[in-house]
């Protein structure tokens, strides 16, 4: 029987239909009709800001244009040709920050087109299909290792089959696909959206996939050096920050991607157990992401606490309103202290903080909370002994994705450079993937229309932005 | 509230909304009902001759061009004459004008090209006390084959004979309805009027195919994997519809004719542009088959609330208001010089204009690199793309430059003068008169 009000770290706090219901698709899917009506509200603008405003340089425009045109397969083909990931990237992007937040329309009326969900319904179509769209080169005779199966993993994999190179993808976990599988919220990526997708990505052929191989121990970097004539290291960020409050050791304080990634694994939600009364420390997306779970799986009361003001929150404004929409209180100004209890946790001590110039600094104020569960989002971290230099705690890349070690390139959220988002690590992933094959080939570097690379790869910036009337007119 | 009854050719409806005859019309149910929905007239289906009626395709007959959001904005049709009966239909209309006496109700006729058909037809029609009838000369489909329809409509002196033998045989007023499938509309508006005509109706619908399925290579609407050519109707033929208007009322042989308007309209909005344009009715279609009959209650509220804004009393007062205004382009004044301006606060920096005119004009927009948009009058001929591309109302207008400011495009001043063609000095004709 499901029992919300049970204390203590307990599952079937739902029914199943309550389980399925809430973690249904957050963005059900336009059918064909809603996104002609969607497609038509584009602009076709002149060098669209859209464009401008995606890291993978995706040309928006042109592919809602074929949308519009009835053809959303050869608006897939616009997608994936710069973001393999399109797919997932549909689902995850945070579109207010990216495409959508610099569409014209959110200027002119606060309604920007939907971007996100006509690429999904682009994306969608194509993958229905039975044939997968890219034909992988002639074999050429050239060996990669690609260290990490996440989102970098796999586009650089990828684009490096499509130039007919051979790719092993190592992957220390048991399964493919990094936080696509593992980390992304239940409801942005439904029906096993996330295998499947790397079932499509890999089906170009040319890349082999051993998962349970782990850099670091039965794997070493001047191994596969030696073996293998390029190395990517696409290895995301395994470890997570340790909390300094007291009480930090019981029962009952977790890390919150443990938990979401326990989570995602789940065959059965509601066998899930979860806190009556759950805590989260952090404010980023993983925050959002550990706390609205938790209230979908029945936590009665389910808080977040972030150290400083709301405004820095690395959490976008659309996923607060998505937590508090879902009953999530979001505190801002507390930093825990400590952490009560005798065996488990049953409640958490706050201090309240004031941004002064001087830092943030407590106020004196202290605040207790009921906790019998408390999630720490408060950062991960790059986990690598040794390796190419660090910067910042992660591994220092330049724009074409190089490492201080001859023939090791390195993106995703395991590189200092870009956001700690899916569509960066697939741009990085692939833009490693065409200097490798550059440097390999000894070819010239193609234009990939990314923002990030392009220029430290000697390309000339794509036609936008030509020269405008004035211009002329002064030369 | 302006008075919008109606005396047009000597026929008085209550307001100037007729239903053009079509399907809305074709039975005495339909016609009914759109009375009661406040439609001023109808004119009846056309009528055929006496005998086995006409017989439709059995498969779609209709094919469609869509705006935004499947908004119909053509409609195309391989429809036929009335397929019942001919006594029938006169029954009905006997019954339907003796019930609503003060509502217009036009016979709509199309028989061969025979005296002798004509005559028969004219008193059974008029027994029906229909205020008058309309002469189909349009059809440009089907019928048209059996030379009828536009086969006569795009033969002026059949149209003239035929005026004739109906003002010989009947004694109410003749309206000739005319095919705008011909090359100048006066030709036949002119021949009408020589035959007697008290008035022309226009336009009948325009030969055309909508699409073709790429699957199947058949033009739509598909009869088993053929098509033929229908007529095209709705919004989309409108602008066609106000240009041969505006021709009949300013002709110097039709000049005056009453003038039933025809083409698209759907609000208020067109049906004052097809009056001011010469109009003393309009006929509407389309947008009953596409809404209903409840349409003419927005033409009627907002045509009413036009001219009391306007201070015209009645519909006669809107007719033609604005004939004087059309002009040919030989008198349209050449010192009237205007600019684009861009509203930077209205500004939502889509670019459109910038490609509209970078690509296809004159490259007079300049792009900064944090996209500000800003008009080179030294290249801005003031074509008016920029304005009809971009998204927002207002945010691009044409301003016109006072007299005594520079063209910065042609370096001259601007005079307050009134100048034409015809005698500016790049016209052979002029040079030509100068020499003699
Ligand atoms: C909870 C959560 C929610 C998120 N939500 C969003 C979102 O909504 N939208 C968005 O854009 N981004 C989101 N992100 C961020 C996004 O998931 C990451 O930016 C992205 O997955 C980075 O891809 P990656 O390939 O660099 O790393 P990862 O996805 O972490 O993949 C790295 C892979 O390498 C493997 N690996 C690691 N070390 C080794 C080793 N030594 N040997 C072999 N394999 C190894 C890992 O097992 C993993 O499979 C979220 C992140 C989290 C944690
Ligand atoms: C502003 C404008 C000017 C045009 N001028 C000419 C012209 O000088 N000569 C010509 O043959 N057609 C001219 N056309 C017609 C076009 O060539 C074309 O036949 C027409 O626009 C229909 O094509 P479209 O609507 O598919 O673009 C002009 C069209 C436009 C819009
Ligand atoms: S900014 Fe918006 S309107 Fe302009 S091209 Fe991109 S999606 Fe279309």
């Amino acid at each position: 029987m499901a029992d919300r009000a049970r204390g203590g770290i307990a599952a079937a706090r739902l029914s199943p239909q309550e389980a399925e219901a809430g973690f249904a698709d957050l963005h059900p899917p336009l059918d064909r009709r809603a996104a002609a009506v969607a497609a038509d509200r584009c602009y076709f603008c002149y060098d669209a800001p859209c464009i401008a405003a995606c890291p993978t340089g995706i040309d928006i425009p042109l592919f809602i244009r074929q949308i519009a045109g009835g053809r959303p397969e050869e608006a897939a083909k616009t997608i994936f040709d710069q973001n393999i990931l399109g797919g997932i990237c549909a689902r995850v992007c945070p579109t207010e920050d990216l495409c959508e937040g610099a569409c014209v329309r959110e200027e002119a009326e606060g309604k920007p087109v939907e971007i996100g969900l006509l690429q999904r319904h682009a994306t969608d179509s194509l993958m229905a299909a039975p044939q997968h769209p890219y034909r992988r080169a002639p074999d050429s005779g050239k060996r990669i290792a690609v260290v990490g199966a996440g989102p970098a993993g796999l586009a650089c994999a990828h684009r490096l089959a499509l130039h007919g190179h051979a790719i092993t993808l190592y992957e220390t976990r048991h399964k493919p696909g990094g936080l696509n599988e593992f980390g992304i919220a239940a409801y942005k990526a439904t029906g096993g959206f996330a295998q499947a997708e790397v079932d499509w990505i890999t089906a170009i052929g040319g890349i082999t996939l051993e998962t349970g191989r782990r850099l670091g121990a039965d794997l070493t970097l001047e191994a596969l050096r030696d073996s293998f004539d390029a190395v990517f290291l696409g290895l995301g960020l395994e470890g997570v920050n340790a909390l300094t409050a007291e009480g930090a050791e019981l029962e009952g304080v977790a890390d919150a991607v443990g938990f979401i990634a326990e989570l995602r694994q789940a065959e059965d939600l509601t066998a899930l157990p979860v806190g009556r009364d759950v805590v989260v420390i952090g404010g980023g997306m993983t925050a959002i992401d550990a706390a609205v779970q938790a209230r979908l799986l029945g936590a009665r009361s389910v808080t977040i606490a972030y150290r400083r003001g709301r405004a820095r929150m690395g959490a976008s404004r659309y996923e607060q309103d998505l937590a508090t929409s879902r009953g999530v209180r979001i505190l801002c100004n507390l930093r825990p202290v400590a952490v009560h209890g005798t065996d488990a946790a049953t409640e958490i001590e706050l201090a309240r903080t004031v941004e002064t110039g001087a830092g943030l600094v407590d106020t004196g104020e202290h605040l207790r909370l009921p906790a019998d569960q408390v999630f720490k989002a408060i950062g991960q971290r790059l986990v690598l002994e040794g390796g190419p230099a660090q910067r910042g705690g992660r591994i220092a890349a330049d724009a074409h994705g190089r490492t201080s070690i001859e023939g090791v390139w390195a993106g995703g959220d395991c590189v200092s450079a870009g956001d700690d988002l899916t569509v960066w690590a697939a741009a990085q992933g692939r833009d490693a993937a065409e200097d490798i094959h550059a440097s390999l080939m000894r070819a010239e570097a193609q234009p990939t229309g990314a923002r990030i690379a392009e220029a430290a790869r000697g390309i000339a910036a794509a036609p936008r932005g030509a020269m405008t009337a004035l211009d002329r007119r002064q030369t | 509230m302006a008075d919008l009854t109606t005396t047009f050719a000597g026929i008085r409806s209550p307001n100037p909304f007729w239903l053009a005859s079509a399907p809305p019309t074709d039975k005495e149910y339909n016609v009914r009902r759109a009375f009661e929905a406040g439609w001023g007239g109808v004119v009846w289906k056309t009528l055929g001759a006496e005998g086995p009626p006409v017989v439709n395709v059995n498969g779609p007959r209709y094919g469609a061009i869509y705006g935004p959001d499947r908004r119909l904005m053509g409609l195309n049709n391989i429809e036929l004459i009335t397929d019942r009966p001919l006594e029938v239909n006169l029954e009905e209309m006997t019954r339907v004008k003796a019930d609503y006496p003060d509502r217009a109700l036009i016979a709509s006729i199309m028989v061969p090209c025979e005296e002798d058909a004509w005559r028969a037809i004219l008193p059974r029609v008029a027994e029906t006390g229909a205020d008058g009838i309309e002469l189909n000369f349009g059809c440009p489909h089907g019928m048209s084959e059996r030379g009828m329809g536009s086969a006569v409509g795009q033969v002026p002196e059949y149209i003239e004979m035929v005026t004739r033998w109906c003002k010989r045989y009947y004694d109410r007023p003749v309206i000739v309805k005319l095919t705008p499938n011909i090359t100048d509309i006066r030709g036949p508006a002119q021949a009408a009027r020589n035959g007697g005509a008290d008035a022309v109706s226009l336009i009948n619908t325009i030969n055309s195919i909508t699409s073709v399925d790429l699957d199947s290579l058949s033009p739509e609407p598909s009869i088993d994997g053929k098509g033929s050519h229908g007529g095209y109707c709705g919004p989309a033929v409108k602008p066609i519809a106000l240009s041969m208007v505006s021709d009949i009322a300013r002709a110097e042989g039709t000049r005056g004719m009453p003038i039933s308007g025809i083409g698209g309209i759907t609000t208020w909005r067109d049906a004052a542009e097809f009056l001011v344009l010469g109009c003393g009715s309009v006929q509407v279609c389309t947008a009953a088959m596409t809404y209903g009959f409840r349409v003419v209650e927005e033409m009627k509220a907002g045509l009413s609330a036009w001219m009391d804004e306007k201070g015209y009393a009645s519909v006669a007062e809107v007719t033609g208001r604005a004939v004087p205004n059309v002009t040919d382009w030989q008198y349209l004044n050449l010192n009237y010089v205007t600019k684009a301006r861009i509203d930077e606060d209205l500004c939502i920096k889509c670019g459109r204009c910038y490609a509209a005119c970078e690509d296809t004009s004159h490259q007079a927009i300049a792009m900064s690199a944090d996209r500000r948009f800003e008009v080179i009058d030294a290249e801005c001929v003031a074509c008016n793309l920029c304005v009809d591309v971009c998204p927002v109302e207002d945010c691009i207008t044409m301003t016109r430059l006072a007299p005594g400011e520079v063209d910065a495009r042609t370096g001259k001043v601007v005079t307050a003068d009134y100048a034409n063609w015809t005698s500016h000095p790049n016209n052979p004709a002029v040079t030509a008169t100068a020499a003699e």
